[in-house]
C-alpha cells in the first residue's frame, strides 16, 4: 500500500529502451530524488508519470489506483503537478495569470457563466475574486508580489521558474514533480529554492519527486535517492548510502580512480 | 498609478472613468449617427459589424487558442442559410432561428475540431480551406438552399416591429454587435478562455495542469463556429438575398486578414481590423470613380494585371496592406495601440 509506486516501468523508442524495468515506492510526505547523467530517462519517466508519453509496459499507481495510460489532464486531476526542466509557461500572461490557470480544476465556470460576467456578485465574478485570493497566497508563498502584473515572457530566468513552481502550487497536488528545479540558477536563487521545496514538504504537506543535478541539494534534502543510468536502476537508498555506491560513482565520476570522493 | 482594492477590478471591463466616459460617447454617437449619416453609410457600418462579429470570434480561434482556420466562409455559409432555411421552412421567428442557426455551425465546428486535434498550421489550414470549399458546394447542391440561384431572404419582423430599411436594421444589429463583443471579451477574461490562451502557449503544461485539451479546442472551433454562424445569420438580411459564390474562399481568406490587422489576441484589435478593412472593402469597389486616379489604375490593370481591367483591385491593395503592417508592427493594430500608448504616458521623454 505505497502512496506512489511505479511497477517494472519499461518504454522503448524504436530499438532504443529509454526505461528498463524501474520500479520503486514513494512514501507520502518524503522528498524522494531521481539522479542519474544526462540522457538516463529521469525526464523521460516523469513524462510516463504525466501521461505525456505511453509507457511500453509497467504500472504506475497513485494512491493505490493505477495512473498508466491516462491522459495529462487525468492525471492532474487525480492529484500530480509537475514543473519542467526547459520552462514551459504562458509567456502573454502575466504572472497572476499563469497561476490562475492552475486553479483551472477548481473552477467551474464555463462558457456561459464567463461570457455573462455581469459583475462582482455575478458567479463568474465571485469565482474569479476567490482564485486569486487564493494565487494570493501562493504569491506571498514564494515572494512573487513584485511581478504579479508582468508578463512571465519577459520575467528573469530564476523568477519564471519560480512560476512555474507556483502554478505547480496552485493545482493543490498531493504529488509534485519537480524537474531540475535548480537548472542554471545562481548559489543563492538555489539556496532560496531549497528553502522552497522544504517549506512546500513541511508546511503544505506535499509529497515531492525531485530530478536534480546539484548533489548539494539533492544530498541535504532528500530522504530518498533513486539512481539510473541508461533507463535502467542502479541503486536506490538513504542519501548516503547512495552517494558512496561505487556504481553510481562511476556514472557520475567514470571510472579508473579510487580517490574521488563525490 | 492606480491601485487595485479588490480582485474583481482585475477583469470588470470598465477600468476606470475615462473608460466609462469614452464608451458613454461612443454609444450616444453610434445611437445617432443613422440619424444624420446618408443611407449609404449606414449599410457601410451595417457591414462593418457583421465583420466585427465574425473576426472577433476567429479571432478567439486562431489569435487566443492558436488553431488556425481558412474555411470560416463555411460556417458564414451555415449561418446565413441555416437563418434563412429556418425561418422560412420551419417557420421559426428570427430570434430565435439566428442562435439555432448558430448552434447547427458551432456543432459542426466542433466536429471539425476533432480532426485539428492532430494537425497544426499549416496542415489545418489546409483542411479547414477544404471544408470552406466543400460547405458552399454542397450547399449549391441543395434544392431548399436554392441551389444556384441564391435564396431571398423572408420579411424581418420581430414583436410588431417590421424591419425594412437598413436604419431598422442597424438598431437590430449594433446592440447585439455589442454584446456579442462583451461576451467574447469576458469568455477571454475568465476560465474557458484562460484554458484557451494556454493551449496557445505552451499544450503541454496546460494540460499537466489539468486543462483538457481536446475540449477546449473543440471548444474554441465551436465558439468561433457561433460567432461566424450569427454573422452570417446577420449578413443574410443586410443583402436580402444570397448566393453560395458569395462565401467563396477569398471571404474567408478576408475574415483571416482583420483579424491579423486587427491583432491577433486582440478583442478591440478585432474590432478595429473589421471595421477598417470592412469599410475598405466596401470603398476600393469604387475606386475607379475616383478622378484621374481611377483612370490611371485602370490604364496600369488593363496593360500589366488583366484583361477585364481593375475589378479586382481591392485584393490587391488588401494584399498591400497586410504585408505593410506584417513588416512594420506584427501585432497589427492592437501593436500600435499599444506603441502609442507607451509613447504618451512618457511623453515628452
Amino acid at each position: 500500500m505505497a502512496f506512489f509506486e511505479v511497477k517494472d516501468l519499461s518504454i522503448l523508442f524504436g530499438g532504443l529502451k529509454a526505461l528498463d524495468n524501474i520500479s520503486f515506492k514513494v512514501k507520502k510526505g518524503e522528498v524522494y530524488s531521481i539522479i542519474g547523467p544526462n540522457g538516463a530517462g529521469k525526464t523521460t519517466l516523469f513524462n510516463c508519470i504525466n501521461g505525456i508519453y505511453k509507457a511500453t509496459s509497467g504500472q504506475i499507481l497513485f494512491k493505490d489506483k493505477t495512473i498508466t495510460g491516462k491522459k495529462p489532464h487525468q492525471v492532474a486531476q487525480a492529484g500530480i503537478a509537475r514543473t519542467f526542466q526547459n520552462i514551459e509557461l504562458f509567456d502573454n500572461l502575466n504572472t497572476m495569470e499563469n497561476i490562475m490557470l492552475g486553479r483551472h480544476l477548481y473552477m467551474k465556470t464555463g462558457l456561459f457563466r464567463g461570457g455573462f460576467l455581469w459583475g462582482k456578485n455575478s458567479f463568474a465574478g465571485k469565482e474569479e475574486a476567490v482564485h486569486r485570493k487564493k494565487v494570493e497566497e501562493i504569491i506571498d508563498l514564494l515572494d512573487l508580489q513584485s511581478s504579479r502584473e508582468k508578463l512571465v515572457g519577459g520575467l528573469p530566468y530564476g523568477i519564471r521558474k519560480q512560476v512555474e513552481l507556483a502554478r505547480a502550487l496552485a493545482v493543490e497536488p498531493e504529488l509534485l514533480l519537480l524537474d531540475e528545479p535548480c537548472a542554471g540558477m545562481n548559489s543563492e536563487e538555489k539556496q532560496d529554492m531549497i528553502f522552497w521545496v522544504k517549506d512546500i514538504q513541511d508546511e503544505l504537506g506535499i509529497t515531492i519527486l525531485l530530478i536534480e543535478h546539484d548533489m548539494n541539494m539533492v544530498m541535504d534534502i532528500s530522504d530518498r535517492i533513486l539512481a539510473i543510468n541508461f533507463g535502467q536502476t542502479i541503486t536506490e537508498g538513504d542519501p548516503e548510502s547512495v552517494r558512496k555506491h561505487p556504481e553510481v560513482l562511476k556514472a557520475y565520476l567514470g571510472e579508473d580512480d579510487g580517490e574521488c570522493t563525490a | 498609478m492606480d491601485m487595485k482594492r479588490d480582485y474583481y477590478e482585475d477583469v470588470r471591463i470598465f477600468t476606470s472613468g475615462a473608460v466609462i466616459f469614452w464608451t458613454g460617447i461612443l454609444l450616444l454617437l453610434l445611437a445617432i449617427f443613422p440619424f444624420v449619416a446618408k443611407n449609404y453609410y449606414v449599410y457601410v457600418v451595417n457591414f462593418m459589424a457583421i465583420n466585427v462579429i465574425v473576426v472577433v470570434g476567429l479571432n478567439i480561434l486562431v489569435g487566443y487558442t492558436g488553431q488556425i482556420s481558412m474555411g470560416h466562409a463555411g460556417f458564414f455559409a451555415i449561418g446565413a442559410y441555416g437563418t434563412i432555411v429556418l425561418m422560412t421552412q420551419a417557420h421559426f421567428p428570427f430570434l430565435l432561428a439566428l442562435p439555432s442557426a448558430g448552434l447547427i455551425a458551432a456543432f459542426i465546428g466542433f466536429l471539425l475540431g476533432l480532426p485539428a486535434l492532430r494537425l497544426e498550421g499549416p496542415y489545418l489550414a489546409i483542411a479547414t480551406l477544404g471544408f470552406g470549399i466543400t460547405t458552399t458546394q454542397i450547399i449549391g447542391k441543395i434544392q431548399m438552399f436554392g441551389e444556384r440561384q441564391g435564396l431571398h431572404a423572408p420579411d424581418l419582423i420581430i414583436g410588431g416591429w417590421h424591419i425594412k430599411t437598413d436604419k431598422d436594421f442597424y438598431f437590430l444589429l449594433i446592440p447585439i454587435t455589442i454584446a456579442m463583443v462583451i461576451i467574447a471579451r469576458n469568455i477571454i477574461k475568465t476560465k474557458v478562455g484562460r484554458a484557451f490562451i494556454s493551449i496557445r502557449d505552451a499544450d503541454i503544461a496546460a494540460s499537466t495542469i489539468g486543462v483538457n485539451l481536446t475540449y477546449y479546442k473543440t471548444l474554441a472551433f465551436a465558439v468561433s463556429a457561433f460567432y461566424a454562424a450569427v454573422g452570417g445569420g446577420l449578413y443574410a438580411f443586410v443583402l436580402r438575398f444570397i448566393e453560395p459564390e458569395l462565401f467563396s474562399m477569398f471571404m474567408s481568406v478576408t475574415f483571416l486578414t482583420m483579424v491579423v490587422v486587427g491583432g491577433l489576441g486582440s478583442i478591440m484589435g478585432s474590432v478595429a481590423g473589421a471595421c477598417l478593412l470592412g469599410f475598405l472593402d466596401l470603398q476600393l469597389r469604387n475606386i475607379l470613380e475616383i478622378p484621374y486616379f481611377g483612370d490611371w489604375i485602370r490604364m496600369l490593370s488593363e496593360s500589366y494585371f488583366t484583361l477585364t481591367g481593375a475589378s479586382n483591385i481591392q485584393l490587391i491593395v488588401f494584399g498591400l496592406i497586410l504585408i505593410v503592417i506584417m513588416l512594420f508592427e506584427p501585432l497589427g493594430i492592437f501593436g500600435m495601440w499599444i506603441r502609442s500608448k507607451k509613447y504618451w504616458l512618457a511623453w515628452p521623454f
